[in-house]
């Protein structure tokens, strides 16, 4: 019954079969990846965790239009609550993903209430002081944390005590491939919801949205929040997968690559947020193997290339190609 | 007892310049009234202090009888004052439709409704439809208002105020920069407003503003110069000189 009416849901916010099609897309791209990777499957998990990672940023930044630099408070937070819970608690990963979300639901919430008052420099410098503290904290209590070392020692029992983890990381993939999966379908429905578009009024016009009677701050909470959920979710998944969390979770540079990803893919469109993470970290996958100390120019000039030429992102491309060819004729 | 807005000694200062001196109102409910002033006088400052987009230095706004001065903005709005933005203030990135669907979607508190879909309920996309068609929208309906003219634009600021259903509706010269083979849809939307809903228009148009209003307040430098009938207005030696004296004479 409640299933029916969750399907139910998710097929009128889809909106018809036409809006399938990316579905499709994806799971087709998982399957041809899965079999024409077969020895990369540990950097494509590692892809499938980032994308759930960017596309919970792309609901704070590409809809709400909040842009910080401390996206990864909440994966740290989560990684670290779902190594702990498995260490301490419970093995199981689904419940581990469940705190995690708690975890990253909790720091969003608590560190929004401040965050979302803050405009833009502020606004950036707090979220990057508030995930600079939380990596302090973790590297600084080292008797829960591991410290510096990181916390090991991590393992997790069978998915559903059926599909146990194993050493080429089939299971991690699909494990992986499955919470981005569900997560796309969640964010689809909230994209498209009453919710979704008074997120973009936000995005457009706070002012504009306040005069229409919008608790302004309150919806922006509400979104980091949400973002935040997930964004614990793929830092749980992380520390589940690679059976290790460091403080590394916390880095700046995490925080700064995952913006230049939805950039580069697009912000605002979920699914660009799946191509400027595919494209980014293959880049850096292959250019860092060729030379690892200047890869970063490929990213740079990449990122200058979309600025400039696509403003929309990536997922723009084919219609923006598309235009040109229709112009010509 | 007062129904409608009372303001008492209304000031607000930015820095040293004093923009609203003392003001002391009433807009009855169902009012019909026009506020006019110079350039600078503070009219765009008072209505940001009504409806809470700015706070007052001192003095106190009640709305049928309840203090609202200290009321954010949103709640202000939802307890029926609405505006709109002398310089257009919309989503520009959301389609027409989307532009009118959102406040309506606001004013029914939908807008926190995270599992259906935003265009899924029959009676506000009516409503919608309703609206556009009123304002000779439907054929923009889909487009972004980023790409719709200055004049375009100034009727979506109307219709997307009005899809509110305030009881108070302050409009900040809403014909300027409309066309003026469309000013009349502006004219048309205000009188056929409901009677119990009161009117403050803020316009520079003296047509305009003798065509709906039935009383008239003049603001010069932050305070009320005089308040009265248009036909009072027109007949003070005061106004003429320093407002209709030099074009509409
Ligand atoms: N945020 C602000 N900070 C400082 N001064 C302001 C601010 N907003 C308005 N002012 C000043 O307050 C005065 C009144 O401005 P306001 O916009 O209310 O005038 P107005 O009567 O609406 O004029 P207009 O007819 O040109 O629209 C002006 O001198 C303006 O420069
Ligand atoms: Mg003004």
């Amino acid at each position: 019954m409640i299933l029916i009416s969750t399907i139910d849901i998710v097929r009128t916010s889809l909106g018809g079969t036409g809006k399938l099609l990316p579905v499709a897309i994806l799971i087709i791209c998982a399957f041809a990846a899965f079999w024409l990777f077969p020895y990369d499957l540990g950097f494509l998990t590692q892809m499938l965790i980032m994308m759930v990672f960017v596309v919970s940023f792309d609901l704070i930044l590409g809809y709400a239009g909040v842009a910080t630099l401390g996206h990864a408070a909440m994966y740290g937070c989560g990684a670290y609550a779902a190594g702990l819970f498995a260490i301490h608690a419970s093995p199981d990963p689904l419940l581990g993903l469940a705190v995690g979300a708690v975890i990253g639901a909790l720091i969003a919430f608590f560190s929004g209430l401040l965050l979302m008052r803050a405009h833009g420099l502020s606004l950036l410098m707090l979220s990057i002081a508030i995930t600079m503290v939380l990596q302090e904290i973790a590297s600084k209590a080292r008797d829960v944390t591991g410290g510096a070392d990181g916390l090991s020692g991590i393992s997790m029992t069978p998915i559903l005590g059926v599909f146990e983890f194993d050493f080429i990381g089939k299971t991690a993939f699909w494990y992986a491939f499955s919470v981005l999966f569900i997560i796309l379908v969640v964010l689809r429905v909230l994209v498209a919801s009453p919710f979704g578009l008074a997120l973009r009024g936000i995005k457009d016009s706070p002012s504009r949205m306040r005069a229409i009677g919008t608790p302004v701050y309150w919806r922006k909470v509400t979104a980091y929040v949400i973002g935040g959920t997930i964004a614990g979710i793929a830092g749980a998944l992380s520390a589940q997968i690679t059976s290790l969390v460091s403080v590394e979770a916390f880095n700046f540079a995490l925080s700064a690559d995952v913006m230049v990803m939805l950039i580069l893919g697009g912000a605002g469109r979920l699914y660009g947020a799946l191509i400027g993470t595919l494209v980014f970290m293959t880049v850096r996958h292959v250019a860092a193997s060729i030379d690892p100390f200047n890869w970063l120019f490929v990213i740079g000039f990449m990122l200058l290339a979309v600025v400039f030429f696509l403003p929309d992102g990536l997922i723009s491309l084919p219609r923006r190609v598309a235009g040109m060819i229709g112009a010509r004729k | 007892m007062t129904s409608g807005l009372r303001i008492r000694n209304l000031s607000k200062n930015f820095g040293g310049l004093q923009v609203a001196r003392n003001i002391t109102l009433d807009i009855p409910t169902g009012a019909r009234a026009a506020l006019i002033g110079p350039n600078g006088a503070g009219k765009t400052t008072f209505a940001n202090l009504i409806i809470g987009a700015l706070q007052p230095s001192s003095g106190s706004i009640h709305l049928d009888g309840k203090d609202i001065s200290q009321l954010a903005e949103a709640a202000r709005v939802r307890a029926g004052i609405a505006k709109t933005f002398q310089i257009t203030n919309l989503f520009k990135d959301l389609s027409v439709r989307d532009n009118i669907r959102l406040p309506i979607l606001e004013r029914e508190h939908r807008t926190f409704r995270f599992l259906e879909r935003h265009d899924g309920d029959a009676a506000i996309e009516a409503e919608v439809e309703e609206l556009l068609a009123d304002f000779r929208l439907l054929p923009l309906a889909n487009r972004l208002v980023r790409s719709l003219a200055y004049g375009q634009q100034r009727l979506v600021e109307l219709a997307l105020t009005l899809s509110l259903k305030p009881r108070i509706l302050i409009l900040d010269e809403p014909a300027a920069g409309v066309p003026s083979s469309d000013s009349h849809l502006i004219v048309d939307a205000i009188k056929r407003l409901p009677t119990d809903l009161s009117v403050l228009i803020i316009e520079h148009d003296m047509k305009l503003v003798f065509e709906v209003a039935s009383r008239i307040i003049v603001l010069v430098n932050g305070a009320v110069l005089v308040e009265g009938t248009p036909e009072e207005i027109s007949r003070d030696l005061r106004v003429r000189e320093l407002y209709l004296g030099a074009g509409h004479g």
